[in-house]
């Protein structure tokens, strides 16, 4: 527990500087805000509409993507640790798993979910 | 107890503010190489060779004003800058910077926290970095902000199966997630001192890795998050002062931590003869600063379903292939 403890001490400093600079900074800086400085940036052009526009749906299905990958990523880390007392059938084992894996990439490949157009 | 909390926080101290130290002349150095490439002479006005940029700098940003814009979310507009932060530079919470050594009699660990999983660690920490940049484009409430939280965070995912499973095969070789233990594995006292690096028994690994790294951190060629001539330095066109350096610094520290982790998974960390070891982390850490900036200074940027096609359809199956090859050659053995 206790190289846990030093990480939350890392945290606690890390936040901690930062925290120490923003108030730093709050000290030193001028503050003279005017309608048109508070204007969201657009190139100069007064901004049309919500900023909040519909984007590309694309998006969500590499991210579902990423999800079922990353899983498979997190089962590979125990395993590879453990290799050198597992033998010959954790190897099979998880050859077929990987293989199963790469059927379903090839299956989103086919489908044209890797596809950005 | 105490005792242990009081060398933890004093080594704390002294690594993180090493890593600001590293972050900001980094920056220099970017300035430096790139314009030199380039055949210019870069900063050279603010001290010897401009060594002095990097404080100029931070005075600079300090002293200006803060803009927020009347649009945004205001809470997560503040968190995001820590958010972006602080896990790109908890990641040196587990890297081991040197051997272990002794302090005023203290008997002190080279490493802040030795956590059996450490690199498990590295790699949660390194997509918490994610949610800075998502929140930072998202509450910013501009559209440049929002395409370029997004694009950041697609290429982030995506790169991140590939980061992940490129070091599965330095796993398997060394049993262990304990960065620790990974140093130590790599040492040699032959005068052939790099004869146990990693780097020579995954050399694919070792080259995932490096183009994942980059595409994780958006450096160029994979910069299309930030892409200045689109996007006006997308998810943080908003931020501006101190704010706006967080995000630069992060963008820094993301590149050590990288970096240390490069050094520490495939070149055996400080493990070298002569120079004692925090140097050696350090010297191998600048070369790859050093090929990260080659990189900026040379290739132009991917377009983004190029960079995307790229991760899902090379890197990625290159990566699976890496491990089972990496396992059958470990049974064999």
């Amino acid at each position: 527990m206790s190289s846990y403890l030093a990480v939350l001490i890392f945290i606690f400093a890390g936040t901690g500087i930062v925290l120490f600079t923003f108030f730093l900074a709050r000290l030193l800086r001028p503050s003279n805000p005017y309608p048109a400085k508070t204007v969201n940036y657009e190139c100069a052009e007064e901004p049309i509409g919500d900023s909040w526009v519909m984007f590309n749906p694309r998006f969500y299905i590499f991210a579902l993507i990423f999800v079922i990958f990353d899983v498979e990523a997190v089962f590979l880390f125990p395993w590879a640790v453990a290799f050198g007392q597992l033998g010959l059938y954790a190897l099979v084992e998880m050859v077929l798993f990987i293989l199963i894996l790469f059927f379903g990439l090839f299956y989103a490949w086919k489908k044209g979910a890797l596809q950005w157009v | 107890m105490l005792e242990m909390i009081i060398i933890s926080s004093v080594k704390v101290i002294v690594v993180v503010v090493a890593v600001l130290t590293c972050c900001a002349w980094s920056t220099w150095l970017e300035r430096k190489v790139v314009a030199y490439m380039q055949h210019r002479m870069g900063p050279t006005l603010a001290g010897p060779f401009g060594l002095l940029q990097p404080i100029a700098d931070a005075l600079k940003l300090i002293f200006k004003e803060d803009l927020v814009p009347k649009s945004v979310e205001k809470v997560t507009f503040a968190l995001a800058p820590i958010i972006s932060f602080v896990p790109a530079i908890l990641t040196f919470a587990v890297v081991p910077f040197a051997a272990d050594f002794e302090f005023f009699g203290y008997q002190v660990t080279g490493i802040i926290s030795d956590l059996n999983i450490g690199v498990l660690f590295v790699f949660a920490v390194t997509s918490l970095g994610i949610y800075g940049i998502v929140l930072a484009g998202w509450s910013s409430g501009s559209k440049y902000s929002l395409m370029g939280a997004l694009r950041a965070t697609a290429q982030m995912i995506s790169y991140e199966v590939g980061y992940g499973l490129s070091i599965i095969g330095v796993i398997l070789v060394a049993n262990t997630l304990s960065m620790k233990e990974l140093v130590e594995m790599q040492g040699s006292d032959s005068i052939w001192f790099f004869q146990n690096w990693f780097v020579f028994k995954q050399p694919l690994g070792f080259l995932l890795f490096l183009t994942c790294a980059v595409a994780e951190t958006n450096r160029c060629p994979f910069d299309m998050a930030e892409a200045e001539s689109e996007l006006v330095a997308g998810y943080h066109t908003e931020y501006s002062s101190m704010r706006f350096s967080m995000f630069f610094i992060s963008e820094y520290a993301n590149m050590l931590a990288v970096s240390a982790v490069g050094a520490t998974l495939f070149f055996g960390g400080w493990q070298g003869p002569l120079l004692p070891s925090v140097l050696w982390l350090l010297l191998k850490m600048f070369l790859f600063m050093f090929f990260y900036i080659w990189l900026r200074g040379t290739l132009p940027r991917f377009r983004y379903d190029q960079l995307m096609n790229f991760g899902w359809k090379v890197l990625f199956p290159l990566a699976l292939l890496n491990t089972m090859i990496t396992a059958a050659f470990v049974m064999i053995d």
